[in-house]
């Protein structure tokens, strides 16, 4: 192909520009944060010394040590229990035969498409009654119940995307469907399971309303966007660069993880959206 | 982003064995009949889901037709809360928003994107895996803190101002978030940044997938890049755009986090939006029947979107 080197150069420049534009709000809150205590801060200011005093501030006043760990909890649960399930329901979609699968299937599909604000109402009334507001289990429970349409829907690709003849040597060597699932399948699709973990690890870490209409009074129990959504809202902690800080601190692990697992996550939620 | 929604598959696609050979009817039935042991399997994921979205989702139904504050007796009304959402000045308004926040969530990111995919084909692009690693960023990060961030940007003293300052433009500047007029459009912006990268990456990956004869024979054909788009490119991407439709869209009309970290709907009613009247509801208002309808009302946006874009993707492939 003959490429013309004025388009070239125009292309390279937008992809410059759209890069410096989609990094640029995350990088203006890093030269916020490091800003020293009590400095006047405003637009461009490129901080003159670096200190770390305003994550400590952020650290110490908006109890964020508390937060990561629920967050963590939270999520570390929502994950393992969804993604078992989803191993589990997706295994038989995919390979058993048996009565009203395809009605079932859509049931459970039909999941994808229920947006989860309309559902809090009835969760917080139902967790009221059960007294498990301000608890973990108000939002683990709900998580793992709108993950598995999404986890079945991805590990039934996956199984299908096995050869039939595996399973049919292991299952005429007298292999029951459990250990078919747990000694052949599940050791060979793990880059899937993989995928789905890290996805579903990021919608609960990030996941901010359940958090606020669930568990809106036990600070123990709050979860890292919760407690930033509090800590912003405060008006005593007025000073931008704290609570920038206090950003960065959320942000970071979902950072770490997108830096490590790069390639999982743009392949897995754009797999996803197509999929769903 | 949160978590993803979608269309349901087509209902023919899921009987399929894996591998299987299709051996006869009749041979498949003799040979291995059903396996009630799936309902075992099925077993965990469906408690989870019926308990927390399906019974919720029953129940969300039966609270749109009651009036109730959350404590005392509830009593039915009928419909009247769903003629509140139609008539009521306020909600009315809060729908209306979705409607822009589509335009900025949907509309501008794939038009940006495809502008951009369009030029991408016709030269080799070095670093494209950085590119898009890069711009994927605002996708991944918790709403919460692009809410911070933008709330930053767009202050008083903070870098947009700056910037316009910079430039001569200080007439221009002015709190964003705090301006009736530009409040809107300022977290639609914010919508825009967000969905750009999954939209950009998913049209990467598709237009990857065209065979380079298309575009030699466009050349042949002596096509210009725009015919060379609109002829190529375009149709090709037709299957990413209704993915990419049905993603933003949803995202834009679920838009919770961003309004209620950074304007809680203000100033005055005018980044109002239903989710958050929906909490409301519950919190504040306490007109919880009220804020179940608005929820219904939501629903039947999404599966109308849905319905729209799986029907516009099958008669593509009757065409095709």
């Amino acid at each position: 192909m003959i490429e013309s080197p004025i388009e070239r150069r125009t292309i390279h420049l937008v992809l410059i520009g759209a890069s410096f534009v989609a990094l640029y709000p995350l990088v203006s809150i890093v030269l916020l944060a490091l800003n020293p205590p009590g400095e006047r801060v405003s637009g461009f200011t490129i901080p003159s010394s670096v200190s770390f005093e305003n994550f400590a501030t952020a650290w110490e006043r908006g109890g964020f040590g508390q937060a990561l760990l629920s967050s963590l909890i939270v999520a570390t649960s929502v994950v393992v229990a969804s993604v078992v399930c989803s191993i589990l329901s997706g295994y038989a979609f995919a390979t058993l035969r048996f009565p009203l699968k395809n009605g079932l299937f859509i049931i459970l599909l039909a999941g994808l498409m229920l947006p989860y604000e309309a559902l809090i109402i009835p969760l917080f009334f139902g967790f009221r009654d059960l007294g498990l507001i301000d608890s973990w289990w108000a939002l683990i429970l709900p998580q793992i119940g709108f993950s598995v349409s999404f986890g079945t829907f991805w590990m039934r690709t996956a199984f299908e995307s096995q050869q039939g003849s595996i399973v049919e040597a292991a299952t005429i060597d007298g292999a029951t469907s459990w250990d078919v699932l747990w000694r052949v399948l599940v050791p060979i699709i793990k880059p899937a399971t993989l995928s789905l973990s890290a996805l579903l690890f990021l919608f609960a870490w990030n996941d901010f309303l359940l958090a606020l209409v669930l568990v809106p009074q036990n600070e123990s129990a709050q979860t890292a966007p919760l407690a930033l959504s509090f800590f912003a809202g405060q008006r005593r902690n007025a000073d931008p660069a704290v609570i920038a800080a206090a950003a960065l601190i959320v942000a970071i692990p979902v950072l770490v993880m997108y830096v490590l697992l790069q390639r999982r996550f743009t392949q897995g939620m754009t797999a996803g959206a197509e999929k769903g | 982003m949160s978590r993803p929604t979608g269309k349901p598959s087509l209902p023919s696609d899921s009987v399929s064995v894996p591998g299987a050979r299709r051996p006869s009817r009749f041979g498949r039935r003799t040979l291995r009949g059903p396996q009630p042991v799936a309902f075992l399997y099925l077993l965990p994921a469906f408690a989870f889901f019926t308990a927390f979205a399906l019974v919720p989702l029953v129940q969300t139904f039966i609270l749109s037709l009651h009036e109730w504050n959350g404590i005392t007796d509830r009593t039915f009304i009928g419909l009247d809360n769903y003629a509140s959402v139609f008539t009521d000045a306020k909600i009315r308004e809060a729908l209306q928003h979705s409607l822009v926040l589509i335009f900025f969530y949907a509309v501008l990111p794939i038009s940006l994107a495809l502008l951009i995919v369009g030029l991408m084909v016709r030269v080799r692009v070095r670093g494209q895996a950085w590119f898009r690693a890069v711009l994927f960023v605002p996708t991944i990060l918790p709403l919460t803190v692009v809410a911070v961030a933008w709330r930053w940007i767009y202050a008083p003293d903070g870098p947009l101002n700056r910037g316009l300052d910079l430039i001569g433009l200080d007439a221009v500047s002015r709190a964003w978030l705090g301006d009736f007029t530009f409040a809107l459009p300022s977290l639609g912006l914010v919508g825009t940044w967000v969905t750009f990268g999954l939209v950009f990456v998913l049209f990467v990956a598709g237009v990857q997938k065209i065979p380079n004869d298309l575009y030699e024979a466009a050349k042949i054909d002596g096509a210009n890049p725009f015919r060379e788009f609109l002829a190529v490119t375009l149709p090709a991407l037709r299957g990413e755009i209704t993915v990419a439709l049905v993603v933003t869209i949803t995202a834009a009309l679920r838009n919770f986090d961003v309004v209620f970290v950074t304007t809680r709907g203000g100033p005055g009613t005018s980044t109002e939006v239903p989710s958050v009247f929906i909490y409301r509801s519950v919190f504040q208002t306490r007109e919880v029947g009220l804020g179940a309808a608005i929820g219904v009302v939501l629903m039947i946006e999404l599966l109308l979107v849905n319905v729209a874009v799986l029907w516009y993707r099958r008669r593509g492939e009757d065409v095709s």
